[in-house]
């Protein structure tokens, strides 16, 4: 018989994370909606918090934990706030290429800075040709004496101004089948985050470009062996990075059967509360379905991934799913609202912005439909 | 190094409390699925414990009594950063009101051997009777201080405490042992972290009975309780609403008058 439970701890793990969200997150939401910004904080936060640490081995600084605590995580944070879910996904996204990939040397020399919240990462594979085709990389890299010189541009890069290590992945300029992954630092000569993205939703989540310009890499920070980047790449997109908007998704979906659920009750039409009417009940009962199949398929990847299994395509259908039901449950939710749903004041207005950008992030629907067809075709 | 007790109660989430009904039969609490959760106030109790032991070193021992499902609430206080978690749990234990309840704790205490200091907080979220506390005092012959907002002074042989009492404060300089029950200001009690979680795995919750305590069955439970909830009834709260016409003046005695009528202002 499978265990569908979390274990004592796990649920513990999740009351901690829900104590840490609405105590110190929460409070930051407003001005990071007001301002788009404002996300140094919350970054301050989750590193104080450890939520950086979650995956990363102890002996690195870590907490030595796995994939299902940190879907527990995100999960808590996306419900008060997707913008630092979103940053928090991002920046495991750019941690876990150097536990999977990295050195002895680079391990000591990242982890323990990232575990402990004074450095942040990211991962730049993304370019103004699209993420969706990293075969597209027009970034390229040439060796140069001992360091690799990198030119080009990432576009769509979450955390791109606020992250100080950055993986980047960029092609062998000789030769167009050779893709490689480097550890990029802030303050590299030739490094510059420029263009500030301002999106629809998750605002307050640092959105933007980076450029390199001659951007001169140690040869000992090429990430993975030379010319397998794309793996590198592709293997925490998949997993991690998929994962990673499960969280968000099921975050957000729970946030708005929260509200959808307090203001069904609050309501009064017809001398009773909203939540007396069938219509009602029926758009209730669908986001909370969609909520918990989205669990199910969400925490039942990451515990593949835990026991050391392959989980991309896993990932790959849960992304879907819970992105997708994410979307509907907002608009459900703004539905419930009626004339409500449309004022700032009320949150379902933000779950609808924010639910926009968990589709494109880590792969569109359609992509996420293709590679589930080459899963099926296979 | 000095050796503190916290007596913790599990309480149905008051977050949750909407939830709970009573049974118009058994005039009893059905509370459905409500998780248990530390009661709010033994939080701050706890806090207290955990900046003595930031600061001077201590041995900080979780007591509480309850059903085996209480168990997950002493493990939270051990992740909060206690050193030893005691569960009082027995079949005897249940339907304690809070004379039964501190007979109980007090024996535990005193099979603990040697305790500097009991902390609780000033009541629970749910039965909040604020007599468990001082019961305990007078069954353990610390003396008490109630009602707590502000440690002044958390010395080895006196603390200097501030406590509210009715329409003031009073500062207190008590003789160790003592018990102590606490007030919501005294601190902002610290948030569950995952290392504190993951350090918790290696602590033990002891579990004991009625025969580990020693005491005769009729005096601890429904048995050993002189009290009893003869009926429960749910308050019903309703606003309504009513518009005050008149000049600014007019409508400002209209409503000082209202609400002095109400009871609000006297």
């Amino acid at each position: 018989m499978i265990d569908f439970t979390f274990t004592e701890e796990q649920e513990l793990f999740r009351k901690a994370a829900r104590e840490f969200t609405e105590t110190q997150i929460a409070p930051l939401v407003p001005k990071m909606e007001e301002t788009s910004r404002d996300w140094d904080p919350a970054i301050k936060a989750l590193g104080d918090a450890e939520m950086m640490a979650i995956t990363i081995p102890e002996e690195y600084g870590g907490l030595g934990l796995g994939y299902v605590e940190r879907l527990i995580a995100l999960e808590e944070i996306a419900r008060v706030s997707v913008a630092t879910a979103m940053m928090m996904q991002v920046g495991g996204l750019g941690i876990a290429p150097i536990i999977i990939f990295g050195s002895e040397e680079q391990k000591k020399k990242y982890l323990p800075g990232l575990a402990s919240g004074k450095h942040f990462a990211t991962v730049a594979v993304t370019e103004p040709s699209g993420g969706s085709d990293p075969k597209g990389c027009s970034t390229t890299y040439r060796k140069q004496d001992n360091s690799y010189i990198l030119n080009g541009r990432k576009c769509f890069i979450t955390n791109s101004h606020i992250a100080d290590v950055l993986v980047v992945m960029a092609l062998d300029e000789e030769n167009p089948d050779s893709f490689s992954t480097f550890i990029v630092e802030k303050g590299m000569q030739g490094f510059k985050p420029t263009h500030e993205e301002h999106k629809i939703g998750m605002r307050g989540c640092n959105t933007g470009e980076i450029e390199l310009k001659d951007c001169a890499v140690p040869g000992e920070n090429i990430l993975g062996d030379e010319g397998k980047g794309m793996r590198v790449a592709m293997t925490v997109i998949s997993d991690v990075g998929r994962g990673g908007m499960v969280g968000c998704s099921l975050g957000l979906h729970q946030a708005c059967l929260d509200v959808a659920i307090k203001f069904a009750n609050e309501r009064i039409l017809y001398g009773k509360p909203i939540s007396d009417l069938q219509a009602i009940q029926m758009k209730l009962a669908d986001i909370k379905i969609d909520l918990e199949a989205g669990r199910l398929l969400g925490y039942r990847a990451a515990s593949t991934q835990d026991a050391g299994g392959r989980s991309g395509n896993e990932f790959a259908v849960a992304k879907y799913f819970t992105s997708e039901a994410a979307q509907r449950a907002a608009k459900m939710a703004a539905d419930i609202h009626g004339g409500y749903g449309c004022m700032e004041e009320f949150a379902v207005t933000r779950y609808v912005r924010d639910s926009f950008v968990l589709g494109p992030s880590a792969g569109t629907s359609d992509i996420m439909k293709v590679i589930i067809a080459r899963w099926v075709l296979a | 190094m000095r050796s503190i007790v916290v007596c913790v109660k599990a309480v149905p989430d008051p977050d949750q409390a909407g939830k709970i009904r009573i049974d118009p039969v058994t005039k009893t609490l059905t509370r459905h699925d409500i998780p248990l959760v530390v009661n709010p106030l033994d939080r701050n109790a706890l806090e207290v414990a955990l900046r003595i032991k930031e600061k001077d070193d201590a041995h900080i021992t979780i007591l509480s009594m309850g059903p085996p499902a209480a168990g997950n609430v002493v493990k939270e206080c051990l992740a909060l950063g206690a050193d030893q978690g005691i569960l009082l749990t027995d079949v005897a234990f249940s339907g304690a009101d809070a004379y039964a309840t501190a007979l109980t704790i007090s024996e535990a205490v005193k099979k603990l051997g040697r305790i500097d200091c009991v902390l609780c907080g000033r009541a629970s979220s749910d039965g909040a009777t604020e007599w468990v506390g001082p019961e305990l005092a007078i069954f353990l012959g610390f003396p008490v201080v109630t009602m707590v907002r502000a440690i002044e002074d958390a010395g080895s042989e006196y603390w200097k405490v501030k406590a509210d009492i009715e329409d003031g404060l009073r500062v207190v300089e008590v003789k160790m042992p003592a018990v102590f029950t606490v007030t919501h200001e005294v601190n902002k009690p610290r948030i569950l972290s995952f290392s504190g979680i993951i350090k918790s795995r290696k602590k033990e919750i002891t579990t004991w009975n009625l025969s580990d305590l020693g005491l005769p069955r009729e005096q601890v439970g429904l048995k050993g309780s002189p009290t009893i909830v003869s009926s429960m009834t749910m308050i019903e709260s309703k606003r309504s609403c009513e518009i005050i016409e008149g000049t600014q003046d007019e409508k400002a005695d209209i409503l000082i008058n209202k609400l002095a009528a109400a009871g609000v202002l006297r």
